[in-house]
């Protein structure tokens, strides 16, 4: 089962129009409801009159702030969001109030009747402005600044003075991603019910589990009394990871009502619910020896937040810390700042926090190589980290086949022999990515993933929490108790994404379910195969277990069935289960929890363009990406994985921008806001390098996100190979490479991009001392040779805020 | 949008035939052929991404030409055979189209391919053995987030060259 190309479990429930998504969801009596949303991105709320709205005949329920008062947020430290803000709302879009009414036209009429007073507020649209004293005051209150900073990290990982110091050149560079969004063809939607004291919720959500929570906390009701069901879910992308305000108001206006109540947003709605890519600028400088080794990096990063915090704390971390992860730098130094703006909240996009650094460290070593008379690949090459390592920033890697990957798609493209013509150019570029993150968002010491298995005369059924997104966990899952209960994939029934009946998973974000919920499953099969062995051993007096065969539907000389039926003589009621928590890899410094992952994947992409110089459209027309994925549980599904992630980084690349105009979106609508279509179609040539890593369930690694990272940086060099100009700014629009082209014709630098870094009041760096890097120790060993100083969690979620400036306050390691 | 509310709704008797099946609703006229779909007949295997004509995702064959649901009104699909997702199989037999989009992995959401596999259809009686540019153009008007649009187009090609 395990490596073969079985179609999906659920493919025949999408291809027939079966699968139930939220919005399909219909129930008696069921009220519709409407949210009135922010017109204005900066104001206070002097006043709000629902009395007219609560006259409109058809209309059941009206609630303001005044009735959630609760604030959540995805991350502990920053529960900045109400469901209904009641005192000041900070972009376009924010939920004031909601409507629940017998259909959808009178509740929009509701939300029209609705008065609202504001004081309007100056908004903060750029970082730059951010940075500055706040007008009239933050958005938030709660980072206690003048400014509008929301957090800022620093740290240094070994000598980057003496690192630089020994440097033969040294270069800076300055670069830009604009943020963009996840464009899920599903609108967000939820329906709630309230009957017996007991709320469900189906939502289309990527983590059950965090929408229970923040129900819980904002409903004040316990978490028994509160069902959370996944529905068919119609696309993620990272989108729907954060718990939402309509969530949470269906499920208030139905105990309100006591009648069902659906919400779904409108394709506008999602576009300033959001919590996609941030924008990112970002400094760079590095020093190479004459022979192209890094001695030295430094790396600053800004990220436009948005108005509230999402998983902001984390993304800081993440534009910082995977840098050592593909390279091998012997001295780092990272600072980051995030910042509020009255637009919508950026949070994790596909390759959250990652895609902008990654772009910026391919398109600056490319520079330094030019410079320094290297050929780029062959620097980045000599830079590669060594399987079984440990970075500078103690991040432990473990499997890792960038130089497969590279070997791959250089040879199948024929980069280094490519034919030098104007307009037509090839571009390379390699990135990792986590296979789930080393820590929970919240502080706990609870498994990531578990899964439990029921076998009787009925068969196999398999409960976990994971939910599938359409990247087909539930096959995996599937396909994992079907190995080892010598099975096929479709005999397994499956429960999934209750939080009724399924133990728990954090969820399908980060690249951790095929690893987390997978080695968990691995564990739940092989405890519930050794039952049947048992039973089956006993009955043929067969002493040596190893002597019972467990494949092709049978169990010894047993059907499966007739080997449960044995089994269930012998034990009872049938079950088992398996769990699965990372162990503790971070080093001994706060925040050292964002970043370590059991296992990281590698990706190494060529990319060919032909570049009008006319008209500077850049057409991508073959793309070669080769994928160290540790080992395929489903070729199928990791392909389509793959080829997934290189058509939504080519909308990056060329494209896709969330931006903004006098506080409103510039383009929320799909004609406008600009995404490939068949057309743009290109060639894609797709290689799958197996490096089985010792712990990922058959040596599986992640597939969802770490393919889209190589190919925004591979398009961008593939145009500057094709007309010699450098785009330093995503997305790489036509304006941009004629502006570019225009610059060079005067005799100026061929380049568009940002001309400089901001002054940002970074704190002192925590300095640490690098580990050794052949010391692979993790979990209790980990622990015991380097204790977490200063206890509690080691994550960015649970820390708190960092240092003011002034002498490091964090002890130095060692 | 009150003064919506305050207008009286005109409301007509409609004939549709839909997946061979002959109906007379007594309907809204304003509602979109989407919204009495997916609401009044219960056909909820249409999907919709946008309702403004923009993505595909709510596309139905109209006398077999993929139309946009979200931008049709029932009275204009009076007297004309209408197809939904639910109408491509025969009795339990998926349509070939269906086998190889699940065989292939061109479903991964799942939520644009109701859409797209009756935009492919429509190709596929035009032209049973489409080439490449072909599929593109035909399915051009279709956004899907997940797939890369890869495996569709070669699903597409798969059940084409079975079908021939």
């Amino acid at each position: 089962m395990v490596g073969k190309p079985v179609p999906k479990v659920d493919g025949a429930g999408k291809v027939t129009g079966q699968a139930v998504y939220a919005d399909d969801i219909d129930l008696p009596r069921m009220l519709h409801c409407k949210i009135l949303r922010a017109q204005l991105p900066h104001a206070r709320i002097l006043s709000v009159d629902t009395s007219a709205a609560r006259r409109i005949p058809g209309v059941k329920a009206v609630i303001t702030g005044q009735d959630l008062p609760i604030r959540f947020g995805i991350l502990p430290v920053t529960q900045d969001e109400a469901a209904l803000e009641g005192e000041k709302v900070r972009y376009v879009g924010d939920p004031l109030a909601a409507v629940a009414a017998i259909d959808e036209e009178t509740a929009a009429a509701a939300c029209d009747a609705i008065k609202v007073e504001y004081q309007e507020l100056k908004p903060v649209m750029s970082i730059e402005a951010a940075l500055k004293e706040a007008a009239d005051e933050p958005i938030q209150s709660y980072p206690k600044r003048s400014d509008n900073i929301h957090r800022m990290v620093s740290y240094e990982f070994g000598d980057v003075a003496a690192g630089f110091a020994r440097a033969d050149h040294v270069r800076e560079d300055v670069f830009f991603f604009q943020g963009s969004t996840h464009l899920p063809m599903e609108q967000h939607s939820a329906v709630a019910t309230y009957a017996g004291g007991r709320v469900t919720l189906w939502s289309s959500t990527q983590v059950v589990h965090y929408v229970h929570r923040a129900l819980s906390k904002v409903l004040e009701l316990p978490m028994s009394r509160i069902r959370v069901i996944g529905a068919a879910h119609g696309g993620g992308f990272g989108g729907k990871t954060d718990p939402f305000a309509h969530e949470i108001v269906v499920a208030k206006l139905a105990m309100l009502t006591g009648r069902p109540v659906k919400c779904t947003l409108t394709r506008e709605e999602v576009f300033y619910a959001h919590r996609g890519r941030h924008p990112v600028l970002m400094w760079v400088k590095t020093g190479v020896t004459r022979d192209g080794r890094v001695t030295a990096m430094h790396f600053r990063s800004a990220l436009d937040g948005g108005a509230y915090g999402s998983y902001g704390a984390a993304s800081i971390f993440y534009t910082g810390t995977l840098q050592t992860v593909t390279y091998d730098i012997p001295a780092y130094k990272f600072e980051g700042a995030r910042v509020f703006t009255n637009k919508a909240p950026c949070g994790p996009k596909r390759g959250h926090g990652t895609p902008q650094p990654r772009f910026a460290v391919e398109m600056h070593l490319e520079k330094i190589a030019r410079e320094i008379g290297l050929e780029p690949v062959e620097l980045k090459r000599r830079n590669f980290v060594k399987p079984f390592s440990r970075a500078v920033n103690w991040l432990r890697i473990t499997s890792c086949g960038l130089e497969e990957c590279t070997e791959k798609v250089l040879t199948a493209s024929g980069y280094a022999n490519r034919k030098r013509q104007p307009g037509r150019g090839m571009g390379f570029a390699i990135s990792t990515y986590m296979s789930g993150a080393g820590t929970a968002i919240y502080w706990n010491d609870m498994p990531h993933s578990e899964v439990q298995l029921k076998v009787d005369r009925t068969g196999v059924t398999l409960f976990c929490g994971a939910m599938d997104i359409g990247q087909g966990s539930d096959s995996v899952l599937a396909q994992i108790a079907a190995e080892e209960l010598g099975l096929e994939a479709r005999d397994i029934h499956l429960v999934t994404a209750d939080t009724d009946t399924t133990p728990i998973d954090l969820g399908s974000y980060s690249s951790r379910v095929t690893f987390m919920a997978g080695n968990a499953a691995v564990e739940a099969a092989r405890k519930m195969r050794a039952l049947l062995v048992a039973a089956v051993a006993e009955r043929m007096g067969v002493t040596d277990l190893e002597e019972i065969d467990v494949a092709d539907g049978r169990v010894g000389e047993f059907s499966f069935e007739d080997a449960s039926v044995l089994a269930e003589e012998k034990f009872g009621a049938l079950a088992s289960a398996g769990s699965y928590k990372p162990p503790r890899i971070g080093g001994p410094f706060k925040g050292s929890g964002v970043g370590p992952s059991p296992a990281y994947s590698y990706s190494a992409c060529v990319v060919q363009v032909a570049a009008d110089a006319r008209t500077g459209i850049v057409t991508v027309e073959r793309v070669w990406i080769a994928h160290d994925i540790g080992r395929a549980i489903n070729p199928l599904l990791v392909e389509g994985q793959v080829e997934g992630s290189v058509y939504m980084a080519l909308g990056e690349a060329l494209m896709e921008e969330q931006v903004y105009r006098q506080g409103l979106h510039k383009w929320p609508s799909m004609l406008e806001y600009k995404s490939p279509t068949f057309l743009e179609t290109p060639e894609m040539h797709t290689f799958l390098v197996e490096t089985d890593d010792p712990e990922g369930p058959y040596g599986a690694k992640e597939a969802g996100q770490g393919p889209l990272l190589p190919v925004i940086p591979a398009v961008n060099l593939a145009l500057q190979d094709a007309l010699g100009v450098w785009i330093d700014e995503i997305p790489v629009t036509p304006e941009k490479v004629l502006r570019a082209l225009e610059a060079k014709a005067k005799g100026e630098p061929p380049r568009f991009g940002p001309r400089g870094f901001p002054s940002v009041p970074y704190p002192e760096p925590i300095l640490v001392e690098p580990p050794d890097p052949a010391d692979l120790r993790v979990g209790d060993e980990l622990e015991l040779a380097f204790p977490m100083k200063g206890g509690g969690p080691p994550s960015a979620g649970a820390g708190r805020s960092p240092s003011p400036p002034g002498p490091p306050r964090a002890p130095r390691v060692r | 949008m009150r003064s919506e509310l305050d207008r009286p709704v005109q409301r007509e008797l409609t004939r549709l035939r839909v997946n061979g099946e002959d109906l007379e609703l007594y309907l809204p006229v304003h509602k979109t052929l989407l919204e009495v779909l997916r609401e009044d007949l219960k056909l909820t295997g249409t999907k919709h991404g946008c309702e403004l004509g923009e993505c595909g995702t709510c596309t139905v064959l109209v006398d077999g030409e993929p139309q946009l649901s979200c931008l049709l009104l029932p009275l204009q699909a009076e007297g004309r055979e209408l197809t939904t997702v639910e109408g491509l199989a025969e009795g339990a037999a998926p349509h070939p189209l269906q086998v190889a989009f699940a065989e292939l992995g061109a479903a991964q959401c799942g939520y644009c391919t109701p859409g797209i596999l009756l935009a492919a259809k429509a190709l596929l009686v035009r032209d049973p053995r489409p080439s490449r540019d072909g599929i593109k153009e035909a399915l051009a008007g279709n956004l899907c987030r997940c797939t890369g649009y890869v495996k569709i187009i070669e699903a597409v090609e798969l059940a084409a060259e079975r079908m021939s």
